[in-house]
């Protein structure tokens, strides 16, 4: 499951030999993120954002159980028993704009480790199921932050549950039943938020083990790299520690200052004021938004405005669900034998256009629906699924990749013989 | 075949949108949006000059307690502050004596249940109780507003975009306009309707609330400070910040000390990471 030259275990103290015999947890944790880890000695500063998923995980699961002990989730008092915990509770403030906002830097984190796999071709061979397994876990987030986004009872929450549930209506036939099955009623009430608080209190648990998994099948290729090459010998790679817990330990710094930052000094800038409001069926917001990391989907879902043969709220609902699914074939869909888009100059351009693509998405999701928002959302839209089901397919094929180094080493040194004449040039 | 499959999908939502796409510009050109009223006569909200606004704001106390003084005076009558407790006013500089008289003292009495009879009755604050709402129940509000439901304050600084400013603009000197003509020119359906009054902050022009602080020296400052309409509005949005984030400057001062440390741990940890990669090219 590793590279041949990979160290072996080797306890020392007698305590520890005794354990290993017994259980060889030190030994497993050694060959998962220990010196028994071999990587590839290239890797940037992108490849910290898979610890830094993992580490902001452990503190929304750390701060989430700690909300819970004072949460009531009931329909009555939910809202109340939320700025109870602002008020009265001990550093209650903190927990919760560290749990808030915590949401926006897990999915932050896991849209730029995302963004990293597509630029470097990570979820190709031999590594599909690696990205497989990272699609379910992205799935897993988006249901728990949104189920968490109802928690606090406030009116964006109400009206999020509604508006989400909603989609299931649009199914054809059993849609509105299936719907109220899924709320406990006919609308989102004490039944829901019960459901949604029991669900959201799983689902981070059920993430950690697909984790375990995606790490798993991770180390039996080994981590990707920035040129995409194989590693090929020994002289290719690094022991994970020390070498990339160092480096993560800088990346762990730089998260949690910008964590601090949100926390402490915006910590409501990424919320919306209507979640301050109650809950309140009979009031419906004048403009109802998710929380911004779901607004790229939601403009999708917004800019099916046509019925054709079904009704374009299907086809919006068909389509957001796409959107993320369609990133299942993926592995399949680009043929390319090239990894890195560092060697592949026109799906390079292509996936700038694609970034600039998303972020107009999201725009267009917080926007107000005017004739010139609709519009860029529907264009977008148009884009983001010609992009990954059409010009991907077609441009591995078509492409002529620029040559590849012949080792991971070969790439290093080649850049080094560049910078070190620079730099002794400047030291004379 | 999944590549052949793909590029079907790819093409129906593609048409789909394109489908949508026309519509949308057909509509546009046939029937493009109306200016609003709103969108040309709401005014964004003014700065209320509070020092607790700014990363490392905090409190003016007496500020805070003028505030409470107007809240105490004006909004009373008609809001409910029930996330906020009387002791909490200990926070913004009132003595455990001073709390204990102003929660003995207060208008309106807390609902409880008479100890011999069991029937509904009322009783004096204590530092404990919440403060108590100026109404029995919703219908009993909205039957003494014109059908208007007065909101809770307690959170309302940061239950509106750019809260605290808001709160100043919508209840400062200048909010309370006669509706200019042009509006009504333009727009004729929008005239103001009886009973709700015109406010050039309020989201939708006309607020059921009456002008609230209709004189200057309305209220009489314990602390001396003139009580123009614009002072008083002022320190009423302090005194709402502080019952919306009573946490603050306890938050702000963490903040510092966390980003300080943090800082430190970065530092530290990018002399290790170069330390440990000296030998190593990468």
């Amino acid at each position: 499951m590793s590279f041949p030259w990979a160290k072996h275990y080797e306890p020392k103290q007698p305590l520890m030999r005794w354990l290993d015999e017994k259980l060889p947890l030190p030994r497993l944790v050694y060959n998962a993120v220990g010196a028994g880890y071999p990587v590839p000695r290239n890797l940037n500063y992108f490849w910290n954002f898979g610890v830094l998923a993992g580490l902001a995980l452990t503190l929304q699961i750390v701060t989430g159980v700690t909300l819970a002990m004072h949460y009531a989730a009931n329909g009555a008092v939910a809202f109340q028993s939320v700025e109870q915990i602002m008020r009265d509770v001990n550093a209650g403030w903190f927990l919760r704009y560290a749990h808030a906002n915590g949401a926006s830097m897990f999915l932050l984190v896991v849209y730029i480790h995302i963004g990293r796999g597509l630029y470097y071709g990570s979820y190709k061979a031999p590594r599909e199921m690696v990205w497989l397994l990272g699609v379910v876990i992205f799935l897993l987030m988006m249901a728990t932050a949104f189920m968490g986004y109802v928690l606090p009872w406030g009116q964006m929450s109400f009206w999020g549950a509604q508006v989400i549930t909603g989609f299931f209506s649009a199914i054809p036939v059993v849609g509105e039943t299936v719907r109220i099955w899924l709320l406990g009623g006919y609308a989102p009430d004490n039944a829901a938020l019960n459901r949604f608080f029991s669900l959201h209190y799983l689902l981070p648990f059920v993430t950690a083990g697909v984790i375990i998994l995606h790490i798993w099948a991770l180390h039996i290729p080994g981590s990707n790299n920035p040129t995409g090459v194989d590693v090929k010998s020994e002289a290719d790679t690094v022991p994970f520690h020390p070498y990339y817990t160092a480096k993560d330990g800088v990346g762990v710094g730089v998260f949690l200052l910008v964590f601090a930052a949100l926390i402490f000094f915006s910590p409501n800038m990424l919320g919306h004021p209507d979640n301050y409001v109650e809950a309140n069926p009979l009031s419906t917001p004048a403009h109802i938004v998710p929380e911004w990391y779901f607004l790229p989907f939601y403009a999708i879902l917004k800019s099916f405005t046509a019925d054709f043969i079904l009704p374009a709220k299907l086809w919006g609902v068909l389509a957001m669900f796409g959107s993320i699914l369609l990133l299942f074939f993926l592995p399949w869909l680009d043929t390319s034998p090239v990894r890195s888009a560092n060697f592949r100059p026109k799906y390079r351009a292509f996936l700038v256009v694609l970034l600039v693509d998303v972020l107009i998405l999201g725009y267009v999701g917080g926007a107000e629906a005017k004739p010139q928002t609709v519009l860029m959302g529907q264009i977008a839209s148009a884009y983001y699924f010609l992009h990954f089901l059409v010009i991907l397919p077609l441009v591995s094929r078509s492409e002529r990749p620029r040559p590849l180094p012949t080792s991971i080493t070969e790439a290093v040194l080649d850049k080094h013989a560049g910078l070190g004449l620079t730099k002794s040039a400047m030291a004379n | 075949m999944v590549r052949f499959i793909a590029i079907l999908v790819g093409a129906a939502f593609t048409f789909v949108l394109g489908l949508a796409l026309w519509g949308t510009v057909a509509t546009w050109i046939t029937d493009p949006p109306l200016p609003s009223a709103e969108h040309e006569f709401l005014h964004h909200p003014k700065d209320a000059e509070l020092s607790s606004a700014g990363y490392f704001g905090k409190f003016d106390r007496r500020q805070v307690q003028r505030g409470f003084q107007v809240y105490k005076e004006v909004c009373s009558a008609c809001h409910s502050l029930k996330y906020v407790a009387f002791r909490d006013l200990e926070h913004i500089g009132y003595s455990e004596a001073e709390v204990k008289a102003i929660a003995n003292q207060w208008a309106i009495e807390q609902p409880s249940v008479n100890a011999e009879t069991g029937e509904a009755a009322t009783r004096k604050n204590l530092p404990s109780d919440h403060f108590p709402s100026p109404f029995a129940n919703e219908v009993a509000a909205r039957a003494a507003n014109n059908n208007a439901l007065p909101p809770d304050l307690s959170l309302m600084a940061k239950a509106r975009h750019d809260g605290s400013n808001y709160i100043y603009s919508l209840v400062g000197p200048d909010a309370y306009v006669p509706q200019p003509a042009a509006l009504v020119r333009e727009f004729p359906g929008s005239k103001t309707p009886p009973g709700l009054h015109y406010n050039q902050y309020f989201a939708n022009l006309n607020i059921a609330m009456p002008p609230p602080l209709t004189s200057d020296g309305q209220v009489t400052y314990a602390d001396g400070t003139r009580a123009t309409r614009n002072q008083m509005a002022k320190d009423v949005s302090a005194f709402l910040t502080w019952t919306a984030e009573p946490n603050l400057e306890a938050r702000h001062g963490a903040g510092l000390a966390a980003v300080i440390f943090i800082a430190i741990f970065c530092f530290l940890a990018w002399g290790a990471y170069q330390n440990v990669w000296r030998d190593v090219k990468h």
